[in-house]
């Protein structure tokens, strides 16, 4: 049962991540995207692991989707171009590509994967909570400063400049 | 804090106990698979399309109450089977696409739209058992989760029909949304932050023995929160006063102005269950869930589950769910209200008040929140004295709207006499 759902769930994140490549319209990949997000979801939810889910949900596909399809309604331009790569371009990712799948690749081979007997959090998020809080206290804190950056640079650029003022 | 279990530490092995009980011995995998299918595709089916169906007549007759006129009151009594001619003159019509259209996302947004509404409905708890999913740990975000979801289905349903409406309809819903899911989540922490759970079903279990253990009685803060909260999720849910995405005196009828037929109406249904399901939530966080404001039904839930029996349990739950489906008609009732009452701002403002004020206000009460959980005992005069004073002010307000909605209706009947008495007097 579990590794049927398992197939559906890799079959859709898969089928959307090559859509997302393959789509030329970019409200269309935008839309595969959709469908990599959910996929994945459902694959955290096959592991029990229910507050990354709901938390890859609320952020990726409320948020992050929302904002870039919000993006290309604002920029009427994009919104109706096709995009079509250069052949520059396509040798650059191409590249990229091949390094990323033998880094991964690499990584995959030297991982030892042990199977772990399936162990139901009860509180899960407030485990969560207590080991950002303690055991991965750094991360956390960088990443908190990271969003600050960035807080800042979004209010520097959409501050009212003098010569704007009418 | 601890959440005391009587409600549910017998029956969390069980993955099942509703089936159990009907079947009376523990069911086989295949059989809770089987019970699963038949709840989705039979009692959340129906239950999504009664609300529908109810929630639109409601709708009409509430907004004819207020502009003073009647209503449907032509199909059925009292106008009830308006919505089911409806439905039929919608499966019938002719289901139109723009030819300029973006096909494929015209098709899929209306899906889109609808399938995660159906979705939230599996976390909600109707009472101490009937809920579809007992170990969702995460259900409050779940539902917050999936109904963000929804979005996308309204804003390609915008952007799709290639029409002008359409886009600044989906370009405000967009906006909109990401912004009020900010405060959204923030007054929903306010409560999660005091009593530390994100499971609906403790969240409900909490407040099971009585009106004075209702979370909105417990601080300030949380009442504020409600306040907060319910502002919110109007947003969210894209209901009047800000419902721009669809503003009918400006943008036709925003996101699903091309929209005909069947697809049409499911953007109706997700829209009111979407309402439903809000008002569900805000009933499990803030108005006691499923339990009657005398701890009447968690008394006599746990007492015959205790004792063994079969079948009482089940009728406890089912009172549960009538309760719990109450008090979502009542907040319903209320977003109806609001939005036929209070006028229709225009987008800056909509947005300025997000992050100017209830952003801000929100992080307050958050604050607010944790010093008084820190100060405050369980248990002190402080922490019941509040409690009682504002159960009371909560009592005094609830009373005072009933009041005022059975005068608005008793005293429009009067009203409308005099209208038509007075009419042939001066046509003479």
């Amino acid at each position: 049962m579990l590794a049927i759902l398992f197939y559906i769930f890799a079959a859709i994140t898969l089928a959307g991540a090559v859509g997302v490549v393959v789509a030329r319209h970019i409200v269309h990949a935008a839309v595969q995207l959709l469908l990599t997000l959910l996929g994945v979801a459902g694959l955290y939810f096959l592991l029990d692991a229910e507050f990354l889910a709901a938390a890859q949900l609320v952020i990726y596909v409320g948020g992050t989707l929302v904002l870039i399809i919000f993006g290309v309604m604002l920029t009427s331009n994009l919104g109706t171009r096709l995009l079509h790569a250069t052949k520059i371009e396509s040798a650059v990712v191409a590249v990229a590509a091949v390094c990323l799948l033998s880094a991964l690749g690499i990584a995959i081979r030297a991982t030892h994967f042990a199977s772990v007997p399936r162990v139901i959090e009860v509180d899960q998020s407030r485990q969560l909570g207590y080991s950002l809080l303690s055991d991965h206290l750094l991360a956390f804190e960088v990443a908190s400063l990271l969003m600050l950056a960035v807080m800042i640079g979004a209010a520097y650029l959409a501050r009212r400049r003098p010569k704007d003022e009418v | 804090m601890n959440v005391p279990d009587p409600y549910f530490s017998a029956t969390t092995g069980q993955p099942a106990p509703v089936l159990q009980a009907l079947i009376g011995q523990p069911p086989a995998g295949w059989m809770i698979l089987l019970w699963d299918v038949t709840l989705v595709m039979f009692v959340f089916l129906g239950l999504v399309s009664v609300v529908g169906f109810i929630g639109i007549w409601a709708e009409r007759k509430v907004a004819g109450r207020i502009q003073h006129r009647h209503g449907p009151n032509r199909v059925g009594p009292v106008g009830l089977l308006q919505s089911l001619a409806d439905g039929i003159k919608l499966v019938s019509k002719e289901d139109l696409t723009p030819t300029r259209a973006d096909r494929r996302l015209f098709f899929l947004a209306p899906y889109l739209a609808f399938a995660p509404v159906f979705a939230a409905f599996m976390a909600l708890p109707f009472g101490p058992d009937f809920i579809f999913d007992r170990t969702l740990s995460v259900s409050l975000l779940w539902v917050l989760a999936i109904l963000g979801v929804e979005v996308i289905g309204v804003i390609l349903a915008g952007w799709s029909s290639n029409n002008k409406w359409s886009v600044y309809g989906g370009m405000r819903e967009a906006c909109q949304l990401i912004s009020y899911e900010i405060p959204l989540g923030l007054s929903m922490l306010v409560v999660v932050l005091a009593v530390g759970t994100l499971d609906l079903l403790k969240l409900s279990a909490l407040q099971a023995d009585g009106l004075q253990h209702w979370l909105v009685f417990r601080q300030p803060f949380i009442a504020l929160a409600f306040v907060l909260f319910f502002i919110a999720s109007l947003a969210s849910n894209k209901r009047a006063p800000f419902d721009l995405p669809e503003s009918d005196s400006e943008l036709v009828a925003g996101y699903h102005t091309e929209y005909s037929g069947l697809r049409f109406s499911l953007f109706y249904l997700a829209e009111y269950n979407a309402m439903f399901v809000m008002s569900g939530v805000m009933a499990v966080l803030f108005l006691g869930s499923w339990a009657d404001p005398f701890g009447l039904i968690a008394r006599g839930y746990v007492r015959s589950r205790d004792a063994g029996d079969r079948w009482t349990p089940l009728l406890w739950n089912a009172a549960a769910a009538g309760v719990f489906t109450t008090k979502c008609a009542a907040l319903m009732f209320v977003q109806m209200w609001v939005r036929w009452t209070l006028p229709r701002p225009r987008i800056d403002q909509v947005l300025h008040v997000c992050v100017k004020v209830m952003v801000p206000a929100s992080l307050a009460l958050l604050l607010g929140s944790a010093i008084w959980e820190l100060l405050v005992r369980n248990g002190s005069i402080v922490e019941r004295a509040t409690r009682l004073i504002l159960a009371a002010g909560g009592v005094a307000i609830m009373v005072a709207m009933a009041g005022l909605i059975v005068a608005a209706f008793l005293g429009g009947r009067q009203n409308q006499q005099r209208l038509f008495s007075v009419r042939p007097a001066g046509g003479g």
